[in-house]
């Protein structure tokens, strides 16, 4: 054993290599990323990890593996999971061989996603069992036993860290190399009673299932992750992941100590223990992100063993009922809850007004050029902008203000077909990035093209995944084996399903992007338009722009595309060098031609 | 008693790298460390923050309001914003150069750095405040990516990193860097004379 200091994920990662992890698959999604990344940087090649088309594509790919008698890890985030869920349903019933993890990273908050849906609950919709780390030391060792649950009960299992425990860093005692489990799978041995899902399959093992977690709840009550922690007083303090390990250092070194029970198998769940807890206690406060549900857990055993014990949180109202926990709100539930007094801090009613800072697209970032090319085009036509998941989502802001609606990965496509459908001479256009192309869009444009739609459908092809992380996908031909393939090519696959007007243009050169614009959204049907230009962050900049002594201060540049690299210093409009990649948008729009490239750099 | 250290600043100016080293620092000392990123979506020119804690008590890696030791601030407002993590007597170190964001430049309502660093030398207890006129020491040093050694090194040479010395920056500094950008970055961490 050695110490080494990792991220959250990484250390999930390095769990599961010293598993014996034979296949990897899964989809970018914050906060999961780094988990497969860590280990395609780890990986010797012994291990097959690939990032697959989407979440349902990586839950397959492992799913087989797994029948296969490998031990298989997928790793996705929290709405990726809505995407693998019908598989996944599907694989419960039917079982594996190999230890198969599905990592679902979610995201209280949100900070970085469009819900709060917590996987605990879809642990218990789907019957898979769930393991649900407070730290990263404790995550790296939990992956190494998810995989021994796994294996031996020969179910996939979940395996849920939320974001402050995806992203937080340690000091962690991780396996030498010589200390790794090898895993050797044997191959897929063909058995149609057990890999082949019927009816009757499904009913045998949908009674197997119910008898076997009810197995596991007495099993994880002795599952050394679950804790009661003894206090010496009558009040008791249940928490899971990241608010446990808030709690505990909110009632570090205080006198009356509340008995405390962690949670890390929230299904099933270890009921015995929790039992005993209970009996332990007065009054519980339950304190946790997203659903309530070792709340409920806890209220549901009150019940069934006539305990009197008073259940708090978030049903309650004692616990919000969204977001995540702070440190400082952690602490003031407990403080309440004890009785514990608070120092109270009076607000500083001096402070000087301070910036609001929403993200927005980088400095010379294409979609922006794309966006302002049809926001040009379109200019007093009725239209609709539908958009989608990605770093293109920023185009909803001022003063580009191009989205007007943001679902889910690879809706926009359909909701401008159904928006149009109601409202026939509106122009609908919906924007998707290559990524997110490929993972989910494909089939909305087989939609359009099959029901002869009235539509344009936009791909801004910056060539990469890049709100993630710039991870490849199948446009870009790059895999995360290291092989270099034969990239999909997007207009092949549009003019395969029947979209007959492809259009590919420059988003960099203004008034040719307007005028192309204008003329394919003017055609009758399924329209394409891919803008290619490669992510900012992706090439060395060019040299910066700067802006001229003949500048008039219209300041029609920062108030038509919002560049972070326009900047007013002094009461002049001036280029923020250190951000700038000389992309010249603004200069083809200034009237008077003020701004330029910079001599040399 | 564990160190608790704030890092802050706009999306893209170098705070991770900053906190990676000094826990790598302390790590190389022997010392327990956590801390926490600000990851995703907000890292797109919107405010980021690393918490580090250094100490075998920190059982959780974010700070509490009150807590941290030191504010290692990249942009004035980012500094002024962390403020309420800051314990009385703590320290703040901060660039005085605003990075004004979009939003600003829409509305014609750009701040004044100097806003926010008056505000700063008006508070009381504060055990010390350095303020870094980091846009003149990025030129002199030769680097726009050098601020976040500029920040740090100050820090260290203040003794403000609890067991952690200068010494100890600039050795987990040379691990880190690659070797033709070690000097740059020792002029960096030098530059600030307190």
């Amino acid at each position: 054993m050695h110490k080494e200091f990792m991220m959250g994920n990484e250390a999930i990662a390095m769990g599961a290599v010293a598993a014996g992890v034979n296949l990897v698959a899964g989809y970018p999604g914050t906060p999961s990323t780094e988990v497969l990344e860590t280990v395609a940087k780890y990986n010797d090649g012994s291990i097959y990890v690939e990032w697959s088309v989407n979440e349902k594509a990586a839950m397959e790919v492992a799913a087989g593996a797994a029948y296969s008698g490998a031990r298989t890890l997928v790793t996705m985030k929290q709405v990726g999971l809505n995407v693998a869920s019908d598989p996944l349903m599907s694989l419960e019933y039917v079982g594996v061989k190999g230890g198969m993890v599905i990592l679902v990273a979610d995201d209280p908050g949100p900070i970085s996603s469009q819900t709060e849906q917590d996987t605990r609950t879809f642990a218990m919709y789907s019957k898979v069992p769930c393991f649900d780390p407070s730290s990263a030391q404790e995550a790296y060792e939990m992956m190494i036993e998810a995989y021994e649950y796994s294996e031996k009960y020969n179910t996939p299992v979940f395996f849920r860290p939320t974001t402050r425990v995806c992203h937080a860093y340690a000091s962690v005692e991780v396996k030498d190399e010589n200390e790794f489990y090898t895993n050797r799978p044997e191959g897929f041995v063909k058995d149609s009673s057990r890999w082949v899902i019927f009816p009757k399959l499904s009913n045998r093992n949908h009674a197997l299932i119910e008898k076997r977690n009810r197995e596991l709840s007495d099993v994880f009550s002795d599952y050394a992750r679950n804790a009661f922690l003894k206090g010496n007083t009558r009040k008791g303090i249940a928490a899971n992941g990241i608010s446990f390990a808030h709690a505990m250092e909110t009632i570090k070194g205080s006198e009356e100590q509340p008995n405390i029970l962690k949670v890390a198998t929230p299904f099933p769940f270890p009921e015995k223990l929790a039992v005993e807890f209970l009996k332990a206690n007065n009054e519980v406060l339950c304190i946790e992100e997203l659903d309530p549900v070792i709340e409920r857990e806890l209220t549901y055993i009150c019940g069934k063993y006539h305990l009197d014990t008073k259940i708090r949180g978030k049903l309650t109202d004692d616990v919000a009922l969204s977001g995540e926990n702070s440190r400082d709100d952690v602490t003031r539930y407990i403080s309440s809850f004890m009785g514990w007094e608070t120092g109270s801090t009076e607000a500083d009613t001096t402070v000087p007004e301070l910036p609001v800072r929403p993200p927005v697209l980088c400095a010379g970032c294409p979609h922006r050029a794309s966006f302002y090319a049809v926001k040009q085009a379109m200019k007093g036509r009725e239209t609709i902008f539908a958009g989608d998941i990605g770093c293109y989502t920023l185009g909803n802001a001022m003063p580009l203000d191009m989205v007007d609606t943001c679902l889910c990965m690879g809706a926009g496509v359909n909701i401008a077909q159904g928006v149009g459908r109601i409202k026939p001479d509106t122009k609908c256009f919906s924007f998707v990035g290559d990524s997110t192309f490929f993972a989910s869009a494909i089939t909305g444009a087989v939609n359009a093209v099959y029901n002869q739609s009235e539509t344009t459908i936009v791909i801004l092809d910056n060539s990469t995944t890049a709100m993630t992380g710039h991870q490849p996908h199948p446009g870009t031909g790059r895999t995360m084996m290291g092989e270099i393939n034969a990239k999909i090519d997007i207009e092949a696959v549009l003019r395969g399903v029947g979209v007959e007007v492809v259009e590919r243009i420059d988003p960099l050169r203004l008034d040719e992007a307007v005028k192309k614009v204008k003329e394919t959204a003017d055609k009758p049907g399924v329209k394409a338009i891919i803008f290619e230009s490669p992510c900012a962050m992706l090439f060395k900049p060019e040299r910066p722009m700067c802006v001229g002594d003949n500048c008039i201060d219209c300041r029609k540049c920062i108030k038509e595309i919002g560049c972070p690299g326009l900047i007013i210093r002094d009461n002049k409009v001036v280029v923020d060098d250190s951000l700038c990649n000389g992309c010249g948008l603004c200069s083809q729009i200034c009237p008077v031609g003020a701004i330029k490239a910079s001599e040399g750099k | 008693m564990s160190t608790n250290i704030v890092l802050c600043g706009v999306g893209g100016q170098g705070t991770v790298l900053a906190s990676k080293l000094v826990a790598a620092a302390a790590m190389n000392k022997g010392f327990e460390v956590k801390s926490a990123e600000t990851i995703g979506m907000a890292q797109k020119g919107g405010s980021v923050m690393s918490h580090l804690r250094i100490g075998e008590d920190a059982l959780t890696p974010m700070i509490g309001t009150g807590e941290a030791d030191l504010i290692i601030g990249f942009e004035p407002s980012e500094t002024v914003r962390m403020l309420p993590f800051l314990k009385k007597g703590g320290a703040i170190i901060t660039s005085d150069r605003a990075v004004m964001p979009v939003t600003a430049a829409l509305k014609g309502s750009s701040y004044k750095g100097s806003d926010m660093t008056d505000y700063l030398k008006s508070l009381k207890d504060i055990g010390k405040l350095v303020i870094v006129d980091t846009e003149t020491a990025v030129r002199e040093v030769g680097s726009s990516k050098a601020m976040n050694m500029i920040l740090l090194g100050a820090a260290s040479r203040a003794g403000l990193l609890g067991d952690i010395t200068h010494e100890d920056i600039i050795e987990a500094m040379k691990r880190k860097v690659k070797p033709q950008f070690v000097e740059m970055n020792i002029r960096a961490l030098e530059f600030v004379r307190l």
